[in-house]
């Protein structure tokens, strides 16, 4: 405990820093592997699209007393109602059974409620069931893609005018990209059942996903801002610094985001099965996990990454190198010179309210100087000499 | 006790989220107890039980559908679950075209066949007309049995039985049956020559749709059976089969009268359009006499004024042409001329209002609009339960554990997070209890679920806080200062990152469909009440807690030590005091 607010600490200060933005090129790796997996789960192993994105009738029995054997008897119950379709039979939880089939007819689907009833000894109306015509999946998926293109077109606007750059739009949407692809890899390559339910999950992971990475590039745009008034860092430096200093506040939401998550994925699973809880809670937990992951690895690296090209944060990067090099100049002198008198400097230094890139040692620096100061002299007005006069 | 200055807007801001909480339980309370509202918000069907359908309107010549025409279908189905008695049934439409009925409990296959029925709207002409009631004097029983027992060639005895009480009754039904006439007369009516006076009915085979030799006793049978103000005849009627090609045998709309009905004549798409409104006389001033206006297409007009030419001269009710939708006669006018112009008048005790659903029942029924069922869901109340009960469990376990660690991170400031969170709930539930009322909104699985999943984007707001504020207090600030310059910079966060959610919300809202609605919906609801928590309660109570001793010393269980945050440096804190770290410091080194 005492070293997570200390590890919180040091990340502010900068006294520790993650270099996340400049290791970019692992983290790009890391995250083409993910997604080389999940798009080859997408496309060679395919979705398993649920019931409502087929077709098909669907019955539940609910408080089975014995669950042993339920496939038979389930199988055997519809047996007479149509032969040779295939009956699809889950156990869900601990006591109840899920029946799949193709679509009965309304008088099939009383027969096969009674029949189940008979089979698993339950009472008729512990039995629900339900239709899905094929048409209203197709339907939902192209009401979801249609909110899809309209979110990312309407987030694109309102983060670039907010930000005042398109290139955190740009970054934003590819990290919420990356988010989804994962997310939905993920369901392709575990095999998880798509369903509306989760349809709803993949459509909050957009607002999720863009939620983070927006806290998170609203201390970039602070620290950059400081940065290109001051020029003591690179704007990947600076980018760099707030991720770290937002990381305390990123693991911990995640954890809040997740913790409720989790409870109603495990407690869903364990208790009810597939169903819309555990659908939605699954999709999320992926999604709020990856979102987190893509905003800190993904999202602020190539947010700087598109900056550092521009002419005026090349210029940037130029004098930042520039004080630094001076910085740790005068640190090496101050640190022959101070040796002696090393004790009895310390105690009053004022570091903390400084954020210098290399602050380690900083506290033995001389004292601090204003910003404007360290900016190098001014420009005086040049008097040409008396002679030229 | 003297109010410290400092806290006085802050405590100003919490006395305004009192009374707004205050008053919103007020509210629900006085619905509760005035209105038809409940303490408990409503529950949507899957939680508690019932069967959903989505249907889909079918246009059958083609066309897309207009808002209007949606509005209608949804009226239609209003109408027609109504008509099966199911109460607390919910027709509402979604994404635009699926039209969602809702039903509490398992509905027979006769309600969701009357559901899935095309509705056509056709203008048959009155055969005969009794009222809606059984006669006291026939009983029943004898004249089911009478006409059956004579051959069936002589239709006319069978009618003559009838067709007395009829007329006897119709008086006595409405002082004012409605009128049928031709609108705004412009030409005289050339009487489409003679051939409605053409006399016998004795032939076997009906001679027009006016014949009375439609009425078999078999008719003549079903006729009499049939009780409008029975509560069966609900049922019945919503399986009626409306053949165009056959008479009909059915009540009116208002349950009063009970008719025979010829063959269908006239079709809802033969009508351009129908319009409602005060009468006006020839001279273009308006009469207090509501009408409905018809306008027929050219096909309509033909057929129209054959019909009309031939009913005028009949004797009541004869003379009564029928507008009949689902199998229901919404009205029966009396026709009053041929009209043979395309545009006709109906007349009669209507009120602004009920001619204007004639109206559009007119225009829309035209459509020959019928519904195919895209899902039909049947969901047990014991499976609802459950499920609510695993997620409200989820819900509980997850709010503890988000608890533990907030207290875990924040330790003192922990609590500030548990309140918020306990006042945030407290306004989800009465937003979600009088949203049921006002607006039926019902709390659906994927809503509970939205709800519990809001748990951790409504503590991120906090969290988002809380850091800025340590931030600031790292910077060397005093703790009350670092809370006004913390929020200063927080909120500005807080705003944007919930409205790209409220954004995200909204897009799901307005493009999703139904059950992604309720989700999106009650995420719209808790990005709202996060800003209004945020705003009203976590922010004015840190800005008082910096005032106490325990929090604005940085005591260590407070979450804002500064030392533990790091903030070395002595801050010059006026009048010669430095603050506690340093002191404390200084008190370290002092013992060591």
């Amino acid at each position: 405990m005492t070293s997570f607010a200390q590890f919180g600490n040091d990340l502010y200060t900068g006294k520790r820093s993650i270099d996340f933005v400049g290791r970019q090129k692992t983290w790009y790796a890391i995250s083409g592997v993910i997604l080389v997996l999940a798009l080859v789960g997408i496309f060679a192993r395919g979705l398993n699209l649920g019931l409502e994105f087929r077709g098909g009738s669907e019955l539940r029995v609910s408080g089975v007393s014995t669950t042993q054997g339920y496939e038979a008897k389930a199988k055997d119950a519809l047996g007479g109602l149509n032969q040779g379709a295939d009956v699809v039979v889950t156990k869900l939880g601990s006591d109840s059974v899920r029946v799949q089939t193709e679509k009965l007819s309304d008088t099939q689907t009383e027969d096969a409620r009674a029949n189940l009833a008979k089979a698993f000894g339950v009472d008729e109306n512990k039995i629900s069931a339900s239709f899905i015509g094929a048409s209203w999946g197709a339907s939902v998926s192209q009401k979801a893609i249609t909110a899809l293109i309209w979110f990312l077109v309407l987030v694109a606007l309102t983060m670039a005018l907010y930000f005042r750059t398109w290139k955190m739009s740009a970054a934003g949407l590819i990290a919420l990209v990356h988010d989804l692809v994962i997310t939905v890899g993920i369901y392709a390559l575990f095999g998880f059942e798509i369903t509306p339910a989760s349809m709803i999950g993949f459509l909050t992971i957009l607002g999720y996903s863009l939620y983070d990475t927006v806290v998170v590039f609203d201390k970039v745009r602070e620290n950059t801002g400081q940065a290109v008034a001051n020029g003591r860092m690179s704007y990947s430096q600076a980018a760099n610094r707030a991720v770290n200093q937002t990381l305390v506040r990123s693991i911990n939401t995640s954890v809040v985001a997740l913790l409720p998550v989790a409870a109603i994925l495990v407690i869903g699973s364990v208790l009810l099965g597939p169903g819309v809880l555990v659908d939605l809670s699954l999709a999320l937990f992926v999604g709020i996990a990856a979102g987190t992951y893509s905003s800190i690895f993904i999202a602020t690296p190539l947010l700087a990454d598109l900056r550092e090209r521009e002419p005026a944060m090349k210029d940037l990067a130029k004098r930042a190198k520039r004080y630094q090099a001076a910085r740790t100049r005068d640190e090496a002198r101050a640190e022959e010179a101070g040796e002696a008198d090393a004790s009895a400097t310390a105690g009053d230094e004022t570091a903390g309210s400084h954020r210098e890139p290399a602050a380690a040692g900083a506290g033995r620096a001389s004292r601090p100087v204003h910003p404007y100061v360290s900016g190098g002299p001014r420009n005086q007005p040049k008097r040409p000499p008396k002679s030229k006069r | 006790m003297a109010i410290n200055p400092r806290n006085r807007k802050p405590l100003r801001t919490l006395a305004a989220l009192a009374v707004l909480i205050v008053g919103l339980y007020g509210l629900l309370a006085a619905v509760v107890t005035w209105g038809s509202a409940q303490w408990t918000p409503k529950l949507g069907l899957d939680l508690e039980g019932g069967t959903q359908l989505i249907l889909k309107p079918v246009i059958t010549n083609g066309g897309s559908i207009s808002q209007d025409q949606i509005n209608q279908a949804v009226d239609i189905m209003r109408q027609r679950v109504d008509s099966t008695g199911v109460s607390e049934a919910e027709v509402t439409t979604q994404g635009g075209s699926n039209v969602v009925v809702s039903l509490p409990g398992t509905p027979d296959k006769a309600t969701i066949d009357s559901l899935k029925r095309s509705s056509q709207l056709r203008f048959r002409a009155v055969l005969v007309e009794a009222a809606g009631a059984p006669q006291p004097t026939p009983t029943s029983t004898g004249t089911a049995t009478a006409p059956s027992g004579t051959p069936s060639a002589t239709p006319s005895s069978g009618s003559k039985a009838t067709a007395p009480a009829g007329t006897a009754t119709t008086s006595a039904k409405s002082a004012f049956p409605p009128a049928l006439s031709q609108d705004t007369t412009p030409t005289p009516t050339p009487s489409a020559t003679g051939t409605t006076g053409s006399t016998g009915t004795t032939g076997t085979k009906p001679k027009d749709a006016s014949d009375l030799a439609w009425i078999t006793p078999d008719i003549e049978k079903q006729f009499t059976a049939l009780n409008c103000s029975d509560k069966a005849v609900e049922a019945k009627l919503a399986t009626l089969v409306d053949d165009p090609a056959k008479p009909l045998v059915t009540c009116s709309q208002d349950r009063t009268a009970k008719y025979i009905l010829g063959p269908a004549e006239v079709v809802g798409t033969d009508i351009a359009d129908a319009t409602s409104g005060f009468q006006t006389t020839q001279q273009g001033a308006q009469t207090n006499q509501v009408e409905i206006q018809l306008k027929f297409d050219s096909n309509g007009t033909k057929k129209f004024g054959d019909v009309t030419s031939r009913l005028v001269s009949l004797p009541q009710p004869r003379n009564q042409f029928a507008i009949v939708l689902d199998s229901q006669v919404l009205s029966a006018p009396v026709t009053q001329s041929a009209i043979t112009a395309g545009t006709a008048s109906i007349t009669g005790n209507f009120t602004e209002a009920s001619a204007k659903t004639l109206a559009d029942q007119l225009k829309f029924g035209a459509l020959p609009m019928s519904f195919t069922p895209q899902t039909e869901e049947q969901v047990s109340p014991t499976l609802g339960t459950d499920q609510l009960q695993k997620g409200l469990l989820a819900g509980l376990i997850g709010l503890l554990l988000v608890v533990i660690y907030s207290l875990f991170q924040y330790r003192a400031l922990g609590f500030v997070t548990v309140a918020s969170l306990v006042i945030a709930s407290l306004l989800t539930y009465v937003t979600v209890a009088l949203l049921g009322w006002s607006h039926g909104f019902r709390l659906t699985l994927a809503g509970v679920t939205g709800l519990i999943v809001s748990i951790g984007i409504t503590a991120d707001s906090f969290i988002v806080f809380f850091e800025r504020v340590r931030d600031e207090v790292r910077e060397g600030r005093l703790l009350r200062q670092a809370v006004e310059t913390g929020w200063a910079r927080a909120r500005r966060t807080i705003l944007v990152a919930d409205g790209v959610n409220m954004l995200a919300a909204m897009v799901l809202y307005i493009l999703a469909t139904s059950n992604v609605r309720g989700f999106a919906f009650t995420l719209m609801l808790t990005t709202i009440i996060d800003v209004a928590v945020v705003f009203l309660f976590t922010h004015p109570i840190v800005a008082i807690l910096a005032n106490t001793k325990f929090f604005g010393e940085g005591h260590k269980w407070s979450g804002f030590d500064p030392e533990r945050l790091g903030a070395k440096q002595p801050l010059y804190a006026g009048r010669g005091r430095v603050t506690i770290a340093a002191r404390r410091a200084a008190e370290e080194s002092a013992q060591s």
